[in-house]
């Protein structure tokens, strides 16, 4: 089953920028996918169209085969938005946000005040549930737009940014909420600017630029692409003194710091076999840069070279 | 979808908006309808006499009251649209699926209660200055509703349009305000030359003041069928042009 199914999905703004240019897209139920981009790519019209925020130009969209123009509801009652920017009523009481969002969606308030509870806790919002929403700190709110996006539990949830500006504790714990309504059967649709959320998170991809989809995979086949990663070794002691590592692509950064290169094909055993025959103990060993960010800076370069 | 339970609760949050900020929507109309029935029931009618056959201040009573319900009922909406769209929590419910003509009805049911729930204040602190006996009661009710329902759809476009706090003023400050004054809340058009009697039938609130005058007092200076059916007409029409607007999504959706 498609949860997501985007054809010809077009966007011309008045002032004539074209913000999407005849996208298709699936997303698979029960899929965790990353809608990358860099900005103004199209990501967030794409979403907006989707969630019924936005108009679009031509195309169409079906929501779990439901077609969004002509059944609109039912279509739009499969899907959770969890938006960039903050968009609840900052005077109201954040459990009256959720059960008031349930209400839209024709759930009784008795039946959503229990599920609003049960998400609060879940969040670690409990103990604000009667705080007006403008009192919460910046991770709380967005905790509580995504306790609101999932009140009526929906099929398909959709997560612009949701841990922009979050500290990196709160972002785990996010992570980890999210993974396990993944497995629960909720498909997710996820776009961030921190691409080891992406990259942790989810197995398939798309990558928009200039409102065009230039790379729609899975993660796996995507990072196997990469031909060349960059690693940090930190070492135990100093290099000795007439070591011939002639053999690695590496550069010195500081007496216990080496950076290292590996092409695709190079092992890592390779290296610590090298390192092993001039007792050089390894503390600690990391990538330079974040696999996924490497790929997605190379794939935007070469689609702006063709353009 | 429950779509009544939608309606129920999009009501629920407009009437406790309303409620949470009384000294904003609640107070302001029972102090200013109290000065209206101090200074020209109490002060200056005094002096002006009877009209129409009642005293000044039995006269004016039907009119300060409507006045309130009218202006209420569009500023609720007016402003409680315009800042839902503003603090951008219109969001939660365009991507509901709430159909667009339930949004409407919410929002306008809102502005209705809160009509009433000012109309009623007035009306209680009338009875201060007053002792008026409703002639019609169904007639009164039906005008009290219709009204609000009229100026409720007004105040819904006039916040699709807007794009600034401003422009939710404009149209009660330029507009609203002075239709009110010149549509017989405190004079019988009878008074009028005749040339501006008949520029008064151009304007809508006449309709609502002498039909609801009617009601309570069993005078008016149109005819009452003709007062409905403008009023019925312009529901419909503002309604219409309301849904088309949010189809549309003017004002709404990039």
């Amino acid at each position: 089953m498609i949860a997501l199914s985007i054809r010809n999905l077009s966007k011309t703004y008045k002032n004539g920028h074209e913000a999407l240019i005849n996208i298709d897209l699936d997303v698979a139920q029960g899929d965790f996918f990353a809608l990358l981009g860099p900005n103004g790519a199209g990501k967030s019209t794409t979403i907006g169209i989707v969630t019924s925020l936005v108009t679009k130009t031509a195309g169409s969209i079906k929501i779990f085969d439901i077609d969004l123009d002509s059944d609109t509801e039912k279509a739009k009652s499969y899907l959770g938005l969890v938006p960039q920017e903050f968009n609840f009523n900052g005077f109201e009481q954040v459990k009256h946000i959720l059960v008031t969002q349930a209400g839209y969606y024709g759930i009784h308030a008795k039946e959503a005040a229990p599920r609003a509870d049960e998400l609060l806790k879940q969040l670690g919002l409990w103990d604000k549930r009667h705080t007006t929403a403008r009192s919460l700190s910046g991770g709380m709110k967005r905790r509580l737009m995504i306790a609101r996006a999932l009140i009526h539990r929906p099929k398909l949830l959709i997560l612009d940014e949701p841990t922009a500006g979050v500290d990196i504790e709160l972002r785990r714990s996010m992570w980890g909420f999210l993974q396990k309504i993944n497995e629960q059967g909720t498909t997710i649709i996820l776009t961030t600017h921190y691409l080891e959320e992406a990259e942790n998170l989810c197995r398939n991809i798309a990558i928009i630029d200039r409102g065009r989809i230039i790379e729609n995979t899975d993660m796996k086949s995507l990072l196997n692409r990469l031909d060349k990663q960059t690693f940090i070794f930190d070492l135990k002691s100093p290099l000795p003194e007439g070591i011939n590592l002639s053999n690695i692509n590496y550069q010195q950064i500081d007496e216990l710091t080496l950076e290292i290169a590996l092409n695709k094909n190079e092992s890592l055993n390779a290296i610590f076999t090298v390192l092993d025959q001039y007792n050089i103990e390894v503390s600690s060993m990391k990538n330079k840069a974040n696999r996924l960010e490497e790929l997605f800076l190379s794939l935007v370069e070469k689609s702006e070279a063709t353009l | 979808m429950n779509n009544w339970i939608a309606f129920r609760t999009l009501l629920t949050r407009e009437i406790r908006r309303f409620l949470r900020i009384w000294p904003q929507t609640l107070l302001p109309p029972a102090i200013t309808m109290t000065l209206y029935f101090i200074i020209f029931g109490n002060l200056i009618g005094s002096r002006i006499g009877e009209m129409d056959g009642f005293n000044y201040m039995d006269f004016i009573a039907p009119g300060i009251i409507m006045m309130a319900i009218i202006n209420n009922a569009y500023a609720n909406v007016a402003s409680s649209f315009y800042s839902a769209k503003f603090q951008n929590h219109i969001e939660e419910l365009l991507v509901a699926p709430v159909p667009n003509y339930l949004i409407l009805a919410g929002y306008v049911t809102g502005g209705i209660a809160r009509g009433l729930c000012v109309g009623l204040i007035v009306t209680v602190v009338s009875l201060f200055f007053t002792s008026i006996e409703i002639q019609h009661l169904w007639i009164t009710l039906s005008m009290v509703v219709l009204s609000a329902v009229m100026f409720a759809l007004g105040g819904f476009i006039n916040a699709m349009y807007a794009q600034s706090f401003d422009e939710i003023a404009i149209i009660p400050t330029f507009i609203l305000t002075p239709l009110t004054y010149l549509g017989g809340v405190f004079y019988s058009i009878s008074l009028l030359p005749e040339f501006w009697q008949n520029v008064s039938l151009f304007n809508p609130i006449l309709y609502m003041v002498n039909a609801f005058r009617y009601g309570m007092l069993g005078v008016s200076d149109i005819r009452i069928e003709v007062a409905y059916a403008i009023i019925i007409t312009c529901i419909i029409a503002l309604s219409s042009f309301a849904l088309y607007l949010l189809n549309k999504g003017t004002g709404l959706r990039n």
